[in-house]
């Protein structure tokens, strides 16, 4: 088991590297010149000047990787060009809305998905296995800002029972800033249930088949303690690695939704870091935002020797 | 592939409910691109800001945005912008892809590693943040979000198109191709690609779903196309601020994306089983789903 999580866990490194030296790739060398690209082509000489020095520009490129790869790994993001503050400022704030967000919505996603690929696999070919798949279509086919959006016509234009977006702060009390992430929780995780809701379907009708689901069966187990005991168990590998892919889409989709319901996260802030031309918070934001897709991944990988001991055994 | 008579073929799309409606769905959005080439009810582009606002009636179908545009033409139009985004952005992942692709499937070794490697770094980076990283370098506009889009394609084909080569290359047609001393480079196209096709159009039409998914969530942003080109998603951003005001703005360019996605997803769906006869089989006799 040891050797298994040290391969993943040089895999995992690995690809943090690979992540971070594209990010710098990009929005460092890429533009030839980041404070052009920052002040525009027509720039005062001698303010473009003073913001190469600024930016360390006039270093070259591998010390300037070297330097802000130490930084972050120290906590030390840089300053923001347009807020003047740490960028490490910004993002602990900005955190403390975009995780709690995702985390709801994958919630949210385990238990919808989970619940409605179970129901559709025990009534196979029946109204409600239909009904499920019908869902599953759709909802892939929805893009989840427009169902945002119907979803603040629903309930705060004609109902009235939320309001349209915004967030009162965790001060203002658990429920209200809970509230206020609730519609956007649903949002978010409405398209990813249905993805996850077709793949739960189909792995548990294909565990359903199995021997030893017979042999259950036929040494007495009833149908629900033999889907929660032995299916549920042997279909969850195929869905917990569709739930590590499904946790970047819903960190991907954090930005679009942020900025639906005008909520200050992550998402919002690299998007307006955009529009400020703020690239040392983009370049910050977006290497945090690929290396929590990265995490998640490598959490899927060892939750994957927990469930099936086999893969550890063949691996290591 | 078995041999079929071009009647069983017909008889298995008959039977075949995605990919009829799959079919029918995209065919309605290619046209209303087409037809906008030629005709809309009225000018996507023209003002009128006398009659903005109004609801759908049988002057304007769907009724007019604010600047009183005509949101019936402008949906026509927008589908003339999804289509074309979708198209290149799919093109330059699939080229791309599927070279790289082969190109690991025919060499192996550390050439199919570092390829491998490189698409899992790509995986850490999902569509819209790369293209947020691109428009933050070039700027917003439809000519970047074609580009992240197809960029982010790249690794998924070259990861698709590898493991159905692999497949191939362990074929005996394969080995009696080495055997007759062909290269390296023919076999791949000679006997590879065109044994793997139809699971690359299965893809290209899946991800073309993903694209106008993805070119749609980029315009409702304002990274992708911008103004006055008509586009969907920046329909949606516009109708959101005047919710209370014209809620009928915001369904309509939601519904015919939903629209297009479903039909690309269920086309691709039953291209699947019709292009693989033995799955098709398998469902047609009730074994798999």
């Amino acid at each position: 088991m040891s050797l298994f999580i040290a391969k993943r866990f040089a895999t995992f490194v690995a690809t943090l590297f690979g992540a971070s030296v594209v990010v710098f790739l990009i929005l460092e060398i890429l533009p030839g010149d980041p404070a052009y690209a920052i002040l525009g082509a027509d720039a005062d000489p001698s303010a473009y000047q003073a913001l190469r020095k600024e930016l360390g520009l006039d270093e070259p490129a591998l010390d300037r990787y070297l330097s802000w790869i130490s930084g972050v790994l120290t906590g030390d993001f840089g300053i923001s060009y347009t807020y003047s503050v740490p960028v490490s400022e910004l993002v602990v704030e900005r955190l403390a809305l975009t995780v709690p967000l995702a985390v709801i919505a994958m919630a949210m996603t385990v238990i919808v998905a989970i619940g409605l690929g179970l129901y559709a696999a025990a009534h196979h070919n029946k109204v409600g296995d239909w009904g499920v798949m019908v869902f599953s279509q759709l909802g892939i086919a929805v893009p989840n800002f427009w169902f945002g959006i119907l979803l603040i016509l629903l309930f705060s234009v004609y109902l009235g029972w939320f309001s349209s977006g915004g967030f009162p702060g965790w001060d203002a009390g658990l429920w209200p800033a809970l509230k206020s992430l609730l519609l956007p929780a649903v949002a978010l995780a409405t398209v990813q249930a249905a993805i996850l809701a077709r793949v739960t379907r189909s792995s548990v009708l294909e565990t359903i088949g199995e021997d030893y689901v017979r042999t259950a069966r036929a040494k007495g187990l009833t149908r629900a303690a033999t889907l929660w005991r032995h299916v549920l168990r042997n279909a969850l590998i195929p869905v917990v690695t569709i739930m590590g892919l499904q946790f970047a889409n819903l960190l991907a989709g954090t930005i679009v939704i942020e900025n639906v319901f005008f909520l200050p996260g992550l998402g919002r802030l690299v998007f307006q870091a955009i529009a400020n031309r703020d690239l040392v918070v983009v370049k910050d934001v977006v290497l945090l935002l690929a290396a929590m897709v990265v995490v998640v991944n490598f959490v899927v990988d060892i939750a994957y020797a927990i469930i099936d001991p086999r893969l550890r055994a063949h691996d290591a | 592939m078995t041999s079929r008579t071009p009647s069983d073929l017909f008889l298995l799309a008959l039977r075949h409910r995605n990919l009829l409606l799959g079919g029918a769905l995209s065919t309605l959005i290619i046209l209303l691109a087409v037809i906008s080439l030629l005709w809309t009810p009225h000018s996507a582009y023209e003002l009128d800001v006398a009659n903005k606002l109004k609801p759908p009636s049988s002057t304007h179908w769907l009724g007019t945005d604010h600047f009183g545009r005509d949101v019936a033409s402008l949906i026509m139009v927008g589908a003339q912008n999804s289509l074309v985004v979708g198209f290149v952005a799919v093109g330059i992942g699939m080229a791309a892809g599927v070279l790289l692709g082969l190109w690991a499937s025919a060499q192996r070794g550390w050439i199919e590693e570092l390829i491998m490697r490189l698409s899992d770094f790509t995986f850490a980076f999902p569509a819209i943040l790369s293209a947020i990283m691109i428009t933050a370098i070039l700027g917003p506009g439809a000519v970047n979000s074609i580009l992240a889009i197809g960029i982010f394609n790249i690794p998924v084909f070259a990861r698709v198109t590898r493991g159905s080569a692999n497949a191939i290359w362990a074929r005996e047609f394969v080995l009696a191709a080495r055997a007759a001393g062909k290269g390296r480079i023919r076999i791949t196209f000679e006997h590879v690609l065109p044994n793997i096709l139809s699971v690359i159009i299965v893809q290209a039409t899946i991800f073309f779903a993903i694209a106008i998914l993805a070119e749609a969530a980029l315009s409702y942003l304002g990274l992708g196309t911008q103004p006055p080109q008509p586009s969907w998603g920046r329909m949606l951003n516009e109708a959101q601020t005047f919710l209370y005001l014209s809620p009928h703005l915001a369904l309509f360019p939601g519904l015919v994306i939903v629209v297009s996605v479903l039909g690309f997803n269920m086309l691709g769906d039953g291209l699947r089983d019709w292009l693989d006869p033995r799955l098709s089989r398998a469902r047609l006799s009730g074994y798999a789903q």
